[in-house]
């Protein structure tokens, strides 16, 4: 009787397909450092934006320059770190309609895990890059009194932030069971909340903040924290509360657990 | 007839075009989004301080409902993929073996695309517009005389649009890959054209340069000539400003036209 080879640890894996993806993309330099470049400037309008109208305006609803900065800076962050890693599901709708899904799931190793490692688009550093040199001139210009909590305040929420963009992502992906094609719909919650997220939610309105806490929880990653780091609130619980955003998750992943058991091949 | 042959290149796209009517539905709701997230911003800034707003808030909903419902009209991003690969695989030697202008001929694709893509989405969005509560709402032009203009210099603003495309186009021929110059001019024309904020929220200056280079001439004059931001006067000489940039920019275009045709090297096979 063989043995059966140990299974590798998911973890393990996903860092082997991320390798995979980033050895396969540096046989294209240029054409990466490119894109790349091409990242970085390509939210740098929404900057020019914000800019101009501050220079007019100089605050909107008691938020200054370097609070909006802040945000800005924070949701580009969350953004393009769930753009980088779950990229695969963005572009699902091309597996799908390709039947490529049926060999992921002929597969012994989760679906999910394996369309995650499918596409890895490290391109997105360059709007990270550009999100990180907003986000240390805004905090710098803002006068934060930083201390060990702020620190990993400011750690949760990129990462809960990143999660939240990825479990829309993730519905996105789901949606493509039912439709084949992915819903242009979806960009309102991705790009837009991109977009405009640049302004603290409440900026939106009361009504706007209690639907970005309760259903689609981005307030949680950016206005909540952002009270807290600012120090308009002294409340530890700001500070942690990104960590109740990992919730969202939950429905997104059971969404995409009924699109996969009701999924019938499409391609030829 | 000599126009004939890009008419009926015309009508044929056009038609094809109308065919994505779903695609067009998500659209409106998305674009319907982003209209309403735009006003709440400007409001928001509005409040804070209502002396710097530098139009009336009725003339700037107007205007971001105008830039919604005509989004297809005016993004520059929004450019044929179809050429750029047919100039990059090497299908353009067929489009070359016909007796056809190449550029005329990318000129009415471009245009019946922009158009019918537009026609698909605006009548949702505008009526919407027009139906919602005060600040959000969209009011009628001050007087038919202004309708008529806004009409015109639509058209023109179009043609502009069109032109400067038209630009990218040609350049593709002299590089080997055209999706860095795209991305570039894209930027360049969203912040100069006043996509990102209308150009009157810029500082006088910066304004007065930016209303003198052609990319003002794109979404910048109809959408003021509509809601009187822009009236008599200062309207002719913006149309007509229009007018010069729509003769420069397809002179300029059909030169660049011309030399990349006689140094064409087709890749690929």
């Amino acid at each position: 009787m063989n043995k059966q080879p140990r299974k590798t640890s998911a973890v393990r894996l996903y860092l082997h397909y991320i390798s995979v993806q980033i050895r396969c993309m540096m046989q294209y330099k240029k054409s990466f450092l490119m894109t790349t470049l091409g990242q970085f400037l390509a939210s740098f309008n929404a900057f020019v934006g914000i800019y101009f109208l501050f220079r007019r305006f100089h605050s909107i609803a008691g938020y200054r320059y370097s609070d909006v900065l802040f945000c800005y800076s924070l949701v580009l962050m969350e953004f393009s770190l769930a753009e980088c890693a779950a990229r695969g599901f963005d572009r699902f709708s091309g597996l799908v309609r390709k039947g490529e899904f049926d060999r992921i799931m002929t597969r012994p190793r989760n679906e999910i895990l394996q369309v995650l490692g499918s596409s890895f688009e490290l391109t997105r550093i360059g709007r990270m890059m550009q999100a990180v040199i907003v986000f240390i001139y805004g905090t710098s210009q803002a006068g934060i009194h930083w201390n060990v909590w702020k620190g990993l305040c400011v750690l949760i929420t990129v990462l809960c932030g990143a999660s939240v963009f990825c479990g829309i992502f993730l519905i996105n992906a789901a949606l493509c069971f039912f439709t084949l094609e992915g819903l242009e719909v979806i960009n309102i919650f991705t790009d837009g909340a991109r977009e405009y997220g640049q302004y603290p939610v409440d900026v939106y309105g009361k009504r706007m903040l209690r639907f970005c806490t309760f259903v689609i929880p981005y307030s949680l990653v950016q206005y909540y924290p952002l009270q807290y780091i600012t120090g308009r609130s002294d409340s530890l619980l700001y500070a942690f509360l990104p960590l109740a955003s990992l919730l969202f998750l939950l429905p997104c992943v059971a969404l995409w657990r009924f699109g996969v058991r009701r999924y019938q091949s499409a391609g030829s | 007839m000599k126009w004939k042959k890009y008419l009926s290149v015309f009508r044929l796209r056009f038609a094809m075009c109308l065919q994505y009517r779903t695609a067009a539905f998500a659209g409106v709701a998305t674009q319907f989004v982003w209209g309403f997230m735009e006003i709440n911003v400007f409001y928001a800034f509005r409040s804070s301080d209502p002396a710097a707003f530098p139009m009336g808030f009725e003339q700037l909903a107007s205007y971001i409902w105008l830039q919604q419902a005509f989004l297809a009209l005016f993004m520059v991003w929004f450019m044929e993929n179809e050429i750029f690969d047919s100039i990059m695989d090497g299908n353009i030697c067929y489009e070359l073996c016909r007796p056809i202008d190449l550029y005329n001929l990318w000129f009415a694709r471009s245009a019946a695309h922009r158009m019918s893509r537009a026609l698909l989405r605006c009548a949702p969005i505008l009526l919407a517009a027009f139906l919602l509560p005060p600040p959000y709402r969209m009011t009628l032009p001050p007087d038919a005389l202004t309708l008529v203009c806004f009409v015109f210099a639509m058209l023109l603003s179009v043609t502009v649009t069109i032109a400067l495309c038209m630009l990218v186009y040609m350049l593709s021929f002299f590089t080997v890959s055209p999706q860095g110059l795209r991305i570039l001019f894209a930027m360049i024309a969203e912040v100069l054209q006043g996509i990102v904020i209308p150009l009157p929220f810029y500082p006088r200056n910066v304004r007065r340069l930016m209303e003198m280079l052609p990319f003002a001439s794109m979404e910048n004059v109809p959408l003021r000539i509509y809601s009187g931001n822009i009236s008599g006067g200062e309207a002719v000489r913006a149309m007509l400003l229009q007018g010069f940039w729509v003769l420069l920019l397809i002179a300029a275009g059909k030169l660049i036209c011309r030399r990349a045709m006689k140094k064409v090297t087709v890749q690929g096979g």
